[in-house]
């Protein structure tokens, strides 16, 4: 259960449209399912009051959705973030990829997301509706008549497992109280892999790589993949290709697209989160994360505004590429 | 069927200014490397896209070595530093897919250090000619 | 389609030896694109560029492959061969079968195999290939020179004389630097003013010449032959036109008690002052930190005396923007300070002294009118030590210190002791050395005549300690030579003080995007064969703030750096290097990834209008690179997410066409 209710957004929302501070609302709705959330853009108070939707299953980071939409939208727009959003969204601004003056950012608390597939794991398949506004979620699916009661602690997604932040780095106004950095286990499954031989490390991501069906759903939702045209769909870029024609491409797709969003990858785990073949691709971000902290020194992308990127940064006494190998952790 | 020798094929971007000038200086002074060593010219190591590592790799490269300026010595001022970091990340994570890590390599050679060139390729395309065929790249995506 | 040639040189047997050239250029011929394919003795021969010119008009070529030596060696040649026979200079690509071949390779089998490889990988690149023109950049025929001391007046002076305007950029109120503060210079011994008030007075009478005195560089923009400079004058809250530099406020001024930073705060001036009596411009400058007008407004004495009427108590900071095609950066240097080395008490005694002081006490203009007193008590020193490598030659470990030579102080410290016998021959003097460096024409002669005429104590070891005690100063000194401790009663100390570069010269650095070492000292663009050139084009460096330097040395790179210059202003426009990078508009975010590693600040950001697929238009941040500052190092390409940043001549497909052929 998720401590601000879903009534307190629509209400925050309705009178932010009502006093003209914003023209339209960024926020979430119904999809096919229960769990499968969409966003979306509201007008007016009553699009809000029939489709707003605020649950343990509205992980998507709409950070990536200012790009486009203020482009498009006349006046500002407002935009509810999580914690972790707000890291996408200075990022983005670092970035210069949205015009900050068109957005009215609320920040708001969040108890950490549900994954579906760990539901589907405790309630079997066939869910026909889910409730989550009580303590407990009630999954109710279409062979029992009683619903499932699932502790939200036992579901959570991965990445609110190891939920690296509460705390708000961008709002222009804020709901509830903000949290605090977290000291997270996140880069534990990394350190796992790095300990395992290379023999093993390359049956490990053999083995998870192989189910990649290119369907570029990673890139999609990334709020680091926000080019103009991406290499992978550019003619000229000698690696363009979107079905497995060009073997480069459907090997190399994951290297390069974790080296483009290295340094700029926020960790908000939204590549894990839609892929429908569940490869674990915040691995491979970690993985960069975890070695510039480790070579360069902490560093946290979209942590505050402005600040240089390791990748366009150095320093003369830098490690050289060979050391890598010498810091034992094969 | 007629089976092949095995002969690594290694890829060398040298930068125009220090690395390449390297390697004319070791055919200066006729210090011999072998020839499955090719070079590629670009103007500073930082030209270096992580892009045509893999892609060397993936048309079926067994090594790949880029050479630049010493840190410091950059005809750019800067360029190699970024490359430093930009192929320490790239090798680190390609150590972490499992790929062996003994065929990356980044060094610095100057314009004065043909025979460091020369003894550099050699230590390389022996260290790429004991690993064998480079099959992991192009398997990574198929389960066998 | 292009329509390659390739042309297979034997170079001799340096190629032939060990490459089968005709399989080349038999096995090349059947690559895509190329259409005529041969081979001859020597390409690059008045008979072999006759060869290509020829081939070009009969097969209508487009493209040219030679596989021949280095392009390092060649490349300047074949590419006027193919300008001559009327296509474009860019659209030829070297193979090198020599150096990274035939040369390597003792096999002609697998040498030949190579050099094939290596044809297939050029004759892919030039199917690339696109023609390229150097861009063209107008001049401003106008220089800037930052720092008025000995360097920028002597490079203000060459450019002038060449009839090129200059401005000279000073932050003091005079120019002359730190020559000016000195006494007499090594090794002739004729004196600094003598010399160098001449050369302050033609820079002033030179119609040619501007000087912004007791102002500051706060911004450049623009690019070689073409920047905008933006200028700080402070406010000297005096009307600089109207003052004659009479000198009657300064005598009036009642706030006499400011330390006299010209004589090192050895003495004191008033608060409306004029640094010394040749300054140029000689107009006087009110100190608003110790003026009572400016202050609480109580006084107003300068403004009652002075019959000029020049006094403006309401001046306020004025900036100036002007466009330059050339900058020369002339910041020179300062002594290091001494807080850190107690050892030598410089903070406990007033008799322990820097050699800077040195100059000024002996200076018949300084605060002694000339005769050496020690400044605690005014008595004359019957002994004096001096010190050397006081903070040079430190071990990287040393903090308070710098790793390299200061270069000046052996011979300044050879000329103080000397004089200091010729003048006082009852002064014992003692100096203590690493090493004694006189490399210079007449030095070493210079410092015998210390040693061996005057009878200065040259002692080789270094001072340990130096301890005040009543009015003598103990100082503790190992003689290494003869392997003993000595005690000696000083009543002066000397410390040759290291040389830093001037503060202000680490911000100017960034504004300018030129280069610095670890000491701040300007980076040279090749340190034997442009070494006053930084490698930022069109900024040049002159003086100490390139590296340390004595005044002989600083003179000649300042005409050296002048003479740059007036090579570059001479140039009606500049054509750069066509390879340079360039941002597809289409696919830039506008992210400023590539703003961030350009060491050159080649790209700038503009706000463009784009109309859009759905017949909307919308405003995108876009990425422009100038080609007339851009360098061409590629390393912007490979920061851009996108793509849309790639380098000509070196354009990504080009590459991979390279790595595809070579691995195919």
């Amino acid at each position: 259960m998720q401590k601000i209710t879903r009534d307190q957004l629509i209400e925050k929302a309705a009178s932010l449209l009502a006093n003209g501070t914003v023209s339209c609302v960024l926020g979430w709705q119904k999809g096919e399912f229960d769990y499968d959330i969409t966003p979306a853009v509201f007008d007016t108070e009553d699009e809000l009051k029939a489709n707003f939707v605020w649950n343990d299953f509205c992980g998507a980071n709409f950070s990536k959705y200012l790009v486009s939409k203020t482009k498009k939208c006349e006046g500002k727009i407002l935009v509810f973030l999580k914690a972790c959003d707000t890291y996408s969204f200075n990022q983005l601004l670092t970035e210069h990829r949205f015009d900050r003056e068109k957005v009215y950012a609320v920040g708001i608390p969040c108890e950490g997301m549900a994954d579906i597939a760990k539901v589907k794991a405790i309630a079997g398949d066939g869910i026909s509706s889910i409730d989550c506004s009580g303590e407990k979620m009630a999954v109710t699916t279409i062979y029992e008549d009683a619903p499932v009661m699932i502790d939200a602690k036992d579901v959570l997604a991965e990445r609110c497992v190891n939920c690296k932040s509460k705390k708000h780095v961008a709002y222009d106004e804020l709901m509830g109280e903000d949290g605090d950095v977290i000291d997270s286990a996140r880069f534990d499954e990394v350190a796992k892999i790095e300990a395992m031989t290379p023999d093993e490390r390359f049956a490990f991501w053999q083995n998870e790589l192989s189910r990649c069906i290119r369907c570029n759903a990673c890139r999609d939702i990334c709020p680091a993949c926000t080019c103009e045209k991406c290499v992978f769909d550019n003619p000229n870029s000698s690696v363009e290709n979107k079905s497995p024609a060009n073997s480069f491409e459907e090997k190399m797709f994951h290297i390069i697209r974790a080296f483009h969003v290295a340094g700029r990858c926020t960790d908000c785990g939204e590549c894990s989160r839609v892929c429908p073949q569940h490869i674990p691709l915040h691995l491979l971000n970690r993985k960069f994360i975890k070695d510039i902290d480790s070579f360069y020194g902490d560093y946290q992308a979209g942590a505050e505004v402005g600040s240089r990127a390791p990748l366009v940064n150095y320093t003369t006494d830098d490690l050289e590429p060979g050391e890598v190998f010498e810091r034992g952790d094969n | 069927m007629q089976v092949k020798e095995y002969k690594p094929l290694i890829v060398a971007f040298c930068c125009n200014w220090c690395s390449y000038a390297g390697a004319d200086l070791a055919g200066n002074n006729r210090l011999s490397y072998p020839a499955d060593v090719k070079i590629i010219r670009v103007p500073c190591s930082c030209r270096v896209n992580p892009m045509f590592v893999l892609r060397a790799f993936q048309r079926g490269a067994d090594g790949v070595i880029l050479c630049g300026c010493h840190p410091g010595d950059c005809h750019y001022t800067s360029g190699n530093y970024y490359t430093r970091r930009r192929m320490a990340l790239l090798f680190s994570m390609l150590d972490y897919l499992g790929i062996e890590k003994e065929r990356t390599r980044v060094e610095w050679v100057s314009a004065a250090e043909g025979a460091k060139f020369a003894a550099t390729m050699n230590d390389f395309a022996e260290k790429v000619a004991a690993l064998g065929e480079n099959k992991r790249l192009e398997d990574l995506r198929c389960k066998r | 389609m292009q329509r390659i040639g390739v042309f297979v040189c034997w170079c001799g047997s340096n190629i032939a030896g060990t490459v089968d050239v005709q399989a080349v250029s038999d096995a090349l011929k059947n690559e895509p694109g190329v259409v005529f394919s041969t081979n001859y003795q020597y390409m690059c021969s008045q008979a072999g560029q006759n060869m290509i010119k020829d081939a070009v008009a009969e097969h209508k070529l487009t493209g040219i492959v030679v596989c021949s030596c280095s392009p390092r060696m060649h490349e300047a040649t074949f590419r006027k061969t193919a300008a001559a026979a009327g296509i474009n200079p860019y659209m030829v690509e070297i193979a090198n079968i020599r150096e990274q071949c035939s040369w390597v390779h003792k096999d002609m089998v697998t040498g030949t195999e190579k050099a094939i490889i290596l044809g297939k990988a050029a004759v892919a690149k030039v199917n690339l290939n696109t023609p390229l023109t150097p861009g063209e950049s107008p001049v401003t025929k106008r220089a800037l020179v930052i720092g008025g001391g000995i360097a920028g007046i002597q490079t203000a002076l060459d450019i002038a004389d060449a009839g090129f305007p200059v401005d000279i950029v000073e932050k003091k109120p005079t120019i002359g630097g730190k020559m000016a503060q000195l006494d007499k210079t090594f090794p002739t011994l004729d004196c600094a003013a003598c010399i160098l008030t001449p050369k302050m007075v033609d820079v002033a009478q030179n119609d040619k010449i501007r000087i912004f005195s007791y102002s500051e560089v706060t911004d450049v923009k623009g690019f070689v032959g073409n920047f905008d400079v933006t200028i700080k004058k402070h406010a000297r809250y005096v009307k600089e036109d109207i003052c004659t530099g009479c000198g009657a406020c300064t005598e009036k001024c009642p706030m006499k008690k400011v330390p006299n930073e010209f004589n090192l705060g050895m003495d004191n001036r008033s608060a409306i002052y004029i640094p010394f009596a040749q300054a140029v411009p000689k107009v006087a400058t009110i100190d608003p930190n110790y003026c009572n007008m400016l202050k609480n407004g109580k006084c107003g004495v300068c403004s009652k005396v002075c019959a000029a009427g020049a006094i403006d108590y309401k001046q306020q900071d004025e900036f100036i923007e002007e466009k330059y095609g050339a900058i020369v950066v002339a910041t020179g240097f300062n002594p290091i300070s001494m807080d850190k080395f107690d050892e030598f008490a410089y903070n406990q005694s007033k008799d322990v002294i820097t050699s800077l002081e040195f100059e000024r006490l002996t200076n018949a203009a300084g605060p002694t009118a000339g005769k050496l007193l020690r400044p605690s008590d005014l008595k004359h020193p019957h002994t004096i030590v001096f010190v050397q490598c006081v903070g040079s030659r430190c071990d990287a470990c040393a903090e308070k210190g710098k790793e390299y030579c200061s270069k000046i102080c052996c011979m300044y410290t050879a000329k103080h002791a000397m004089l200091t016998r010729d003048k006082y021959p009852d002064t014992d003097v003692y100096v203590f050395y690493i090493d004694v460096r006189t490399p210079g024409k007449n030095f070493d002669e210079f410092y015998r005549r210390a040693v061996e005429e005057y009878g200065v104590h040259y002692i080789k070891g270094m001072v340990g300690k130096v301890t005040p005690e009543g009015d003598k100063l103990k100082v503790q000194a190992s003689d290494l030579l003869a392997n003993k401790q000595l005690h000696i009663d000083a009543d002066l100390v000397v410390l040759a003080a290291a040389i830093e570069p001037d503060k202000s010269a680490r911000p100017l650095a960034t504004m300018l995007t030129a280069s610095m070492d670890t000491n701040d000292f300007f980076t040279e663009a090749h340190p034997k064969l442009r070494p006053v050139e930084s490698p930022t084009a069109g900024v040049f460096l002159s003086g100490a703030c390139q590296g340390p330097k004595d005044i002989p040395e600083t003179v000649s790179q300042a005409g050296a750096a002048a003479s740059k210059v007036i090579g570059l202003l001479a140039k009606d426009k500049l054509t750069g290097n066509p390879c340079v990078a360039s941002s597809n508009e289409l696919m830039c975010n506008g992210c400023s990834t590539c703003e961030r590693v350009c060491p050159y600040g080649a790209i700038t950001y503009e706000n463009k209008e784009f109309r859009m697929p759905d017949r909307t238009t919308a405003i995108r941040r876009i990425a422009v690179v100038n080609p007339a500052v851009c360098q061409g190092c590629g390393c912007c390409t490979v920061a851009c997410p996108s793509g849309a940043m790639d380098l000509r001549g070196f354009a990504n497909s080009q590459i991979i066409a390279e790595v595809d052929a070579i691995c195919k």
